[in-house]
């Protein structure tokens, strides 16, 4: 899979970007265990993609891909471009009236063929002011449908006081993604239990200080 | 050419030899074994932070005063974003922030590269103290305001009214001292920087009594006193360089080394009570950029006022 110059070119750009100008970084980022990898994190902005991806290690972050949705980056010809070339997204169709394939299986997929995903768990960007919305269930499905994959929940940064709601002009702040140790789902684990177990998991990684 | 042979050029030669031997005796430490695991790598790193500190300061001082000012700016940008990173503020305090990076750091930069010491002297603790707060309460936020509107002032006056201190000393022309004020800079960061980490070393071989156990868990009497006392002795020694005599080298030395030393202690209060450990990550082996600046940003301001009063 050999990217061309202007893929690789942005690539780099948002990498160092974000490296520069946010210092971002990772923090407690398990080393890597073999078994495919479902990434978890919260959802404020479309620079969350580029936050989480940037902090992986190179080798990692080619075989990253974040799941999104299809109606919001098919809509034009850049969108498309960034979404299949920049970022090779998994994308998803949202609604369930009109979908031909089912997302759980086409996220699976991936996960089979040996990639990691980037996942937000809340289906959509979060624009309200509680931290979390409820997570939807499709992790839930993800999670059972490939039982080998770890489930790694990350919480990212300050990357939502850098450009709040109807601000202009962001203002840097060092940001991080924080990650948290791998789960998987239980034995006999309902999906309230196991979407309260995450969601849990995640706040404490918002919480947590230093 | 005259750059080259300048006492400031002098000063990074001399840093240069010295770091090559640190450099060397930090090998033979670790490959002797002595020193080893996260203290050998964290020695590695400090060193080869060093190595880049002097690089680019050596650098920035054979480009000019343009280059200095310049890159003391984009270190109160960076300075002012580990501070702000850690503060209460919060999306009613936006557009005071916005303003304090975009406006008020570029302009306090401008008014002293362009040499108007009274408006540079003014427009944080002045104009800034009165007018953001005034951005602030149209958002008709009241919860924690005092809180968030000073944060944002103090971040102001550390990281970006403090630094610019720094550059505005080559401004300073002082009559009959044949050397250009750039060596005043080079003493003052080279007496500073020497304090610290002298303070580390005199603490790390014969600390015993924690000065402030609360405060900071690595400071030492003893690091304390053999930091400030070896780096003032440095200052007495460059005293030539100086328009400074040989006892007023010391004592300066001595105030603005103290003053490195309380600048340190407070900030790390700040850092204890908001529950971080460093600053930032953004010099590797130090933490944050302020992690580094500390001590310059509250000597600066008081060694520029000496050289003012005393000097001028």
């Amino acid at each position: 899979m050999t990217a061309t110059i202007p893929v690789r070119l942005t690539r780099a750009g948002l990498v160092a970007t974000a490296r520069l100008l946010l210092s971002l970084r990772a923090i407690d980022l398990p080393p890597p265990a073999g078994a495919p990898r479902i990434l978890v994190a919260n959802h404020v902005s479309h620079a969350d993609f580029v936050a989480l991806w940037s902090v992986l290690p190179p080798e990692r972050r080619l075989r990253t891909r974040p799941v999104a949705g299809a109606d919001y980056w098919e809509r034009s010809d850049l969108r498309r471009w960034i979404a299949h070339q920049v970022f090779r997204a998994v994308l998803i169709d949202r609604d369930p009236n009109s979908r031909r394939s089912d997302p759980v299986e086409t996220v699976a997929e991936v996960l089979h063929g040996g990639e990691d995903v980037i996942f937000f768990p809340e289906g959509t960007r979060n624009l309200t002011d509680t931290r979390l919305l409820p997570l939807k269930s499709g992790i839930f499905h993800l999670a059972r449908a490939v039982p080998q994959a770890e489930i790694v929940p990350a919480w990212i940064l300050n990357l939502d006081r850098i450009l709040p709601k109807g601000a202009f002009l962001p203002v840097p702040l060092n940001c991080a993604v924080r990650f948290g140790q791998p789960m998987r789902v239980e034995t006999g684990e309902s999906r309230e239990d196991f979407l309260t177990r995450l969601s849990a998991a995640m706040l404490a990684l918002a919480e947590q200080k230093g | 050419m005259e750059r080259f042979h300048s006492p400031s050029a002098f000063f990074f030669y001399g840093l240069f030899a010295f770091l090559l031997l640190a450099s060397l005796v930090a090998r033979l430490l670790i490959r002797s074994g002595r020193v080893k695991g996260e203290m050998a790598q964290n020695l590695a790193d400090r060193i080869r932070a060093w190595w880049v500190m002097i690089g680019v300061l050596a650098l920035i001082f054979t480009l000019g005063a343009g280059a200095i000012t310049l890159f003391f700016a984009l270190c109160s940008m960076a300075a002012l974003r580990e501070f702000a990173t850690i503060t209460h503020t919060r999306r009613d305090d936006h557009d005071g922030l916005a303003i304090a990076f975009y406006a008020v750091l570029p302009l306090q930069y401008l008014l002293v590269y362009f040499e108007v010491p009274v408006f540079a002297a003014l427009l944080i603790p002045v104009y800034c103290f009165l007018l953001l707060p005034v951005v602030t309460v149209m958002k008709g936020e009241v919860q924690g305001f005092l809180t968030r509107v000073s944060e944002t002032q103090w971040a102001l006056m550390v990281c970006v009214y403090c630094v610019s201190h720094i550059p505005a000393i080559l401004t300073l022309d002082i009559p009959g001292y044949p050397y250009s004020a750039f060596t005043l800079v080079a003493w003052l960061i080279l007496v500073v920087q020497a304090s610290d980490v002298l303070q580390y070393v005199w603490g790390k071989a014969l600390g015993r009594h924690l000065l402030a156990p609360r405060v900071s868990p690595s400071k030492t009497v003893e690091g304390l006193v053999g930091g400030v006392l070896s780096a003032s002795a440095l200052g007495v020694a460059l005293a030539p360089f100086t328009p400074f005599g040989w006892w007023q080298a010391g004592l300066i030395a001595l105030t603005v080394t103290t003053f490195g030393f309380l600048g340190g202690l407070i900030m790390s209060a700040i850092k204890r009570d908001r529950g971080v450990k460093d600053w930032g990550t953004l010099v590797q082996g130090h933490g944050g950029i302020l992690d580094r600046l500390d001590s310059l940003v509250f000597s600066a301001p008081i060694f520029l006022h000496i050289l003012a009063w005393g000097w001028l």
